[in-house]
């Protein structure tokens, strides 16, 4: 099959970008998104041009490293999928496809449709963590867990971080990521001590990086590859609400 | 700081303050639909509604003090409400410099992005409306706003063609902004115990119920059911 | 040939510096005979953790915790991309919640076992002792792991162990393991005990007076040539199956840490040891670019089969039950589908050499759940493997409920890495390695749900403490990073990468990696020869001299530039491939993930020599790629008694 791709090329962090527009001849729809950009690439530095670009690294969809907006939508058209698990049966023959970088302002585009994430990262400095200093745990079955609680944990920890939310969010807003990391530890007995700090410490960090502000318009939860519900977001805000009321640990937030 | 301070400074604190401004204002909406429908009993029941408004919570209150204590809580729900959205709307604005030449919503309902403008379209139509039947100096012919003749001054101005036009378009937008504001609402304060249709069917209720009782009003004066 | 002169062993046999006593004692005393630094002290010493996966990760945070001054590597955008992410199946620990005859005794011998007898059985104990502590250190960090209705943690047998030991979090233990990690780290960083340095990699070691005392990084955004010193380097960088070019490794994993830390005088062991994973989506192109793994597990209720007839072309469905080969139920009445990895690997290729396999190309079998979906419901199978059904429909477009997945092994994990002692110190002093990046604890093939109880165990436990033992043993050096060394690894680098984008050749990074890994699994890969071995080590030599004149690699070094960053990492593999290919031509037996075809018993199974192969092979880097020099560590069994592994 063949398609036709407008890709964002955009030389560094500091320089212009434009669209250029590129054929992929005789790709096969089995092949994978990033392998048929592969293909392309290749094409490219046969050519002398420079090759487009793109994160990517696992290919299997959990890494997060990969993602860029296929006309329009993260990760492209399939839900629940990362565009490296993304294949070409997906489209058809002919398409023309606009490839965009992650557009926020808390994600500067590096290079062509390479954006930077460390954002996300600050944010879970901010409180993202359990203090289980090394060595000093108990047995593990000390804790009682209910399987539904260790199982709703789960669905908020399956975020890989790969930003798509804040992609699709027509506010770059941060909120999913934020509040499934929030959601994942706080649904657990061992998060709760730290809990009504993280939550604040976590959305302040949030609201300092320059994301935009949840208006609940479910295109995150839509374009999240691993498909996490708003429902957490719904749970990070009654979470930021009763922690305002919570008095301060005297510790600080992120000590030893 | 204050927890109330301390939530006004985080995008999460004021959306709750959208959000509880948002009840109070949503439970005025409902109750003054609710009071508007009274017309249909004809000029004197309706013209005592209006009069009895002013006189609530007489003796214990001098004329005119709850209406006017009411007034100065809504007043004060909306600047709030419009504070809060114009500073998130900015911080969301400015988080997104560069825009997307391609973006496809997935998952947002129509309701959801007119949010923003269908909240202006509200407010302006509020301020016509203070203007046109509270004060009564928009909409009408001189002299033919009476202040004590409510009624009468709802089918003049009713029967303005154009301006029940506006009316009608005004609920449709105030309808849209309950549908995704009552339902946002409930999921800005963590209220999602009951599972997410429960809450749809609930912003249904409220915007179909306002939009509904609303719009019959200048439907029925232009029909000449009311006059 | 030159093998002859390159197999001569040096004198003296390489020393693990493994503590004297009884083994279930050795760790508890080998950490009181430790020097202990003084922890108003730890601040002024400076270690460079470079490698932020399970073993990296959990290290620089646990150092960090300690009080000392941590710089962390990645070549990543964030410390939560490491590949221990993509890990699915599990995590093995001696807890014995099951009371099913567990014991930190009976992992220690299923490991040896299972590694075929070419571990160090002191590592080994260790490493199933500290697996209880893994288990509890990750529930406190709040890794979800599944657990029964009562509340307690959950655990599955896997990958052919009688006993049920490994602890999991659904398909994606690896994930919530790093991510357990990864929060630790990053509340380090925020403590500001440990700076990290994301999209920086690697490029070369620094040693000094003999010691390790610093790295020389690029970073990946500017180019810039930095130079780090440290009183101590870890590396945790992980392993090298790569070299295959098609393999289970994300597309940035590399050997190039450890083989520049190689080339700088660290021995390299068993790097031969390489382990094929038996349940992989099959190739399904020419443009393939690299294998998903499907998780082992699928294996306890998928059965296993090919067409009796070579050439069967019809679908599955229309072949009847006759005419279908379960041949490791066949072959392996006992353990059945659950045959260890390498045996599964080796007979899927020999049914597919035979003409048997299925699918495009022929290099394929069926899994079939049919039975099962048959005998416990749609529902029951969905609920446990709906995620993996679910990605190998993605992957594939096709329904595996309906019609049987295409399996065929594929590289997934390396059992070699840069040898180290006890202490996990290599052989250049104040370099440490942790993780995959080390040859030392599963010997000549690595157990299901293993590796992620290596990484954290070396993390979490080990390289903590051996670190304090020898920092203490050494004053603090501070960050000067004047010494002629660091210039000389800092030029160094620079004319490597210069060298790279000025040949301005013909031909793309990918195109060598893709021909290399072509050799390799040709050659070096599931079955391995004498005349194969030898053909790779003229093929290999041949493609790395067209790559340096050859390669094409545009733009410039002082950018964001991933085919630069390839071409170096092509470049190493392009080396270290010749290396692997010389270890399994002198190891002439077969053993574990190494098969000889010249070594096997008459019915095809792995013959292992104990009397002449009993020992790790550590290769000393000589300036000439093609004669390395052998060092021998004899491997010395006294509590596991050396037995051929049978699984029938």
């Amino acid at each position: 099959m063949n398609l036709i791709l407008k890709v964002w090329r955009q030389k560094g962090a500091g320089s212009p970008g434009r669209f250029v527009s590129y054929q992929a001849t005789n790709v096969s729809p089995d092949m994978s998104f990033l392998e048929m950009l592969d293909v392309v690439n290749e094409g490219l530095i046969a050519r002398g041009e420079a090759p487009i670009a793109f994160e990517h690294d696992c290919r299997e969809g959990i890494c997060g490293s990969c993602g860029f907006v296929i006309n329009g939508v993260p990760h492209g058209p399939r839900r629940g999928t990362t565009v490296c698990q993304l294949h070409l049966r997906t489209f058809e023959d002919g398409d023309v496809l606009t490839l965009e970088p992650w557009r926020a302002r808390a994600f500067p585009v590096l290079k062509d449709l390479v954006v930077d994430r460390a954002a996300l990262d600050r944010i879970i400095q901010a409180g993202g963590f359990i203090s289980a200093p090394t060595g000093s745990a108990p047995d593990a079955n000390a804790l009682l867990i209910p399987k539904d609680d260790a199982e709703r944990a789960f669905d908020a920890a399956a975020c890989i971080g790969c930003g798509a939310c804040v992609a699709a969010c027509p506010n770059a807003s941060a909120m999913l990521f934020t509040a499934a990391k929030v959601s994942h530890l706080g649904l657990l007995p061992q998060g709760q001590p730290e809990r009504w700090d993280r939550a604040r410490d976590m959305v302040r960090a949030m609201d300092r990086e320059l994301f935009g502000s949840c208006t609940n318009m479910r295109e995150c939860e839509a374009a999240c590859p691993k498909e996490i519900s708003i429902a957490f977001i719904a749970r990070l805000n009654r979470d930021l609400v009763k922690a305002s009321f919570q008095p301060r640990r005297a510790a600080a937030a992120a000590g030893v | 700081m204050s927890a109330v301070a301390a939530l006004w400074s985080t995008s999460i604190g004021k959306k709750a303050v959208m959000a509880v401004t948002g009840i109070a204002l949503v439970g005025f909406v409902i109750l003054h639909m609710a009071g508007n429908l009274k017309i249909y009993l004809g000029p004197e029941h309706f013209d005592a509604y209006a009069r009895g408004l002013r006189a609530l919570g007489e003796p214990i209150l001098v004329h005119g003090q709850a209406l006017w204590s009411m007034r100065l809580i809504l007043l004060a729900a909306v600047v709030l409400h419009v504070v809060a959205a114009v500073q998130l709307t900015q911080a969301s604005w400015a988080a997104r410099p560069v825009a997307y030449t391609e973006k496809e919503a997935v998952a947002a309902d129509y309701a959801a992005r007119t949010m923003r403008w269908g909240g202006v379209i509200v407010l302006l139509f509020i301020v016509y409306h203070l203007l046109h039947f509270t004060v009564g100096v928009v909409g009408y012919a001189p002299g033919q706003f009476q202040e004590a003749s409510v009624y009468r001054n709802v089918v003049n101005g009713f029967r303005v063609w154009y301006v029940s036009a506006f009316y009608v378009v005004a609920q449709a937008a105030l309808g849209l902004h309950l549908y995704h504001g009552v339902w946002s609402m409930f999921q800005t304060l963590g209220m999602n115990a009951r599972g997410n249709g429960f809450y749809r069917g609930l912003a249904v209720v409220a915007a179909v119920l306002v939009v509904v009782g609303n719009v019959s009003i200048p439907l029925a004066v232009l029909g000449g059911l009311v006059n | 040939m030159s093998t002859e002169t390159a197999v001569r062993p040096r004198e003296g046999a390489l020393d693990a510096r493994i503590p004297s006593g009884p083994i279930e004692r050795m760790w508890e005393r080998h950490r009181f005979e430790m020097k202990l630094v003084n922890p108003a002290n730890r601040r002024k010493y400076t270690i460079l953790v470079v490698g932020t996966g399970l073993a990296g990760g959990a290290g620089a945070a646990s150092l960090g915790e300690l009080g000392y001054d941590v710089k962390c590597f990645s070549y990543h955008d964030s410390p939560r991309r490491a590949h221990s992410i993509a890990a699915q199946g599990g995590i093995n620990a001696a807890k014995n919640y099951r009371n099913d005859g567990d014991s930190v005794h009976r992992l220690f011998y299923d490991t040896v076992k299972g590694g075929d007898f070419r571990a160090r059985e002191a590592n080994v104990y260790r490493l199933a002792e500290l697996s209880v502590n893994i288990i509890d250190q990750c529930v406190a960090q709040g890794v979800p792991f599944a657990r029964e209705y009562g509340g307690l943690l959950d655990t599955r047998s896997f990958g052919g162990a009688q006993v049920s030991r490994t602890f999991y979090a659904r398909g994606q233990t690896g994930q919530q393991l790093l991510l357990g990690a990864y929060h630790a780290l990053e509340r380090q960083i925020a403590a500001g005990t440990v700076r990290m340095f994301p999209r920086t990699e690697m490029l070369d070691l620094v040693v000094v007076d003999g010691r390790a005392r610093g790295i020389v990084t690029r970073n990946l955004l500017t180019g810039a040539i930095e130079a780090h010193a440290g009183d101590a380097v870890v590396l945790a960088t992980g392993g090298y199956a790569n070299v295959f070019y098609l393999s289970t490794n994300a597309k940035a994993s590399n050997a190039t840490a450890i083989w520049r830390a190689h080339k700088r005088g660290a021995l390299f062991a068993n790097p031969c040891y390489t382990q094929i994973h038996p349940t992989c989506i099959p190739v399904s192109g020419e443009h393939q670019s690299k294998l998903t793994l499907m998780s082992e597990s699928l294996r306890n209720d998928g059965r296993v089969w090919v067409p009796r007839r070579a050439g069967d072309t019809r679908p599955p469905g229309q072949i009847p039950e006759a005419e279908r080969d379960y041949y490791l139920e066949r072959k392996y009445p006992t353990f059945g589908n659950l045959a260890p990895r390498d045996i599964a690997s080796r007979a899927a290729k020999e049914v597919c050499d035979q003409g048997r396999g299925v699918g495009p190309g022929g290099r394929g079998v069926y899994l079939d759940f049919a039975d099962e979906i048959r005998r416990q419901g749609e529902d029951k199978i969905r609920e446990r493997y709906g995620n993996l059904f679910d990605m190998y429909e993605r992957i594939t477009g096709e329904n595996a409920y309906r019609v049987p997945m295409r399996i065929y092994p594929a590289a997934h994990y390396v059992m070699g890495g840069l040898w180290v002692d006890y202490d996990l110190m290599s052989t250049i002093p104040g370099l440490f390695v942790g993780g995959e990046a080390n040859f030392s604890d599963h010997g000549a093939n690595r157990l299901g749900a293993s590796a992620l109880m290596q990484g954290l165990a070396d993390g979490y436990f080990i390289l903590p403490n051996t670190l304090g033992d020898y920092l203490a043993r050494v004053t603090p050096g501070g960050d000067d990073t004047r010494a002629a060394a660091f210039d000389a690894a800092r030029r160094q680098v620079q004319d490597g990468i210069k060298r790279l984008l000025s040949i301005n050749g013909s031909r793309s990074v990918d195109s060598f990696h893709r021909d290399l890994g072509r050799v390799m699994w040709e050659l070096c890969g599931m079955a391995r020869n004498d005349a194969g071995l030898r053909k790779a080590l003229v093929e290999i030599p041949a493609l790395r001299e067209d790559f340096w004149k050859n390669v094409r690699v545009l733009e410039s070094g002082e950018e964001l530039n991933q085919s630069l960053e390839k071409a170096g990492r092509v470049a190493d593999f392009l080396e270290l491939g010749e290396l692997l290919a010389l270890d399994a031509l002198q190891r002439t037996e077969s053993c574990g993930a190494h098969f000889r075809e010249e070594s096997q018993t008459d019915d095809g199974e792995a013959r292992r020599d104990d009397e002449r192969f009993a020992y790790a092979a550590a290769w000393e880097h000589t300036g000439n790629l093609s004669q390395p020099r052998l060092h021998r560590e004899p491997l010395v069994f006294e509590h596991v008694h050396l037995a051929t592994r049978s699984y029938k």
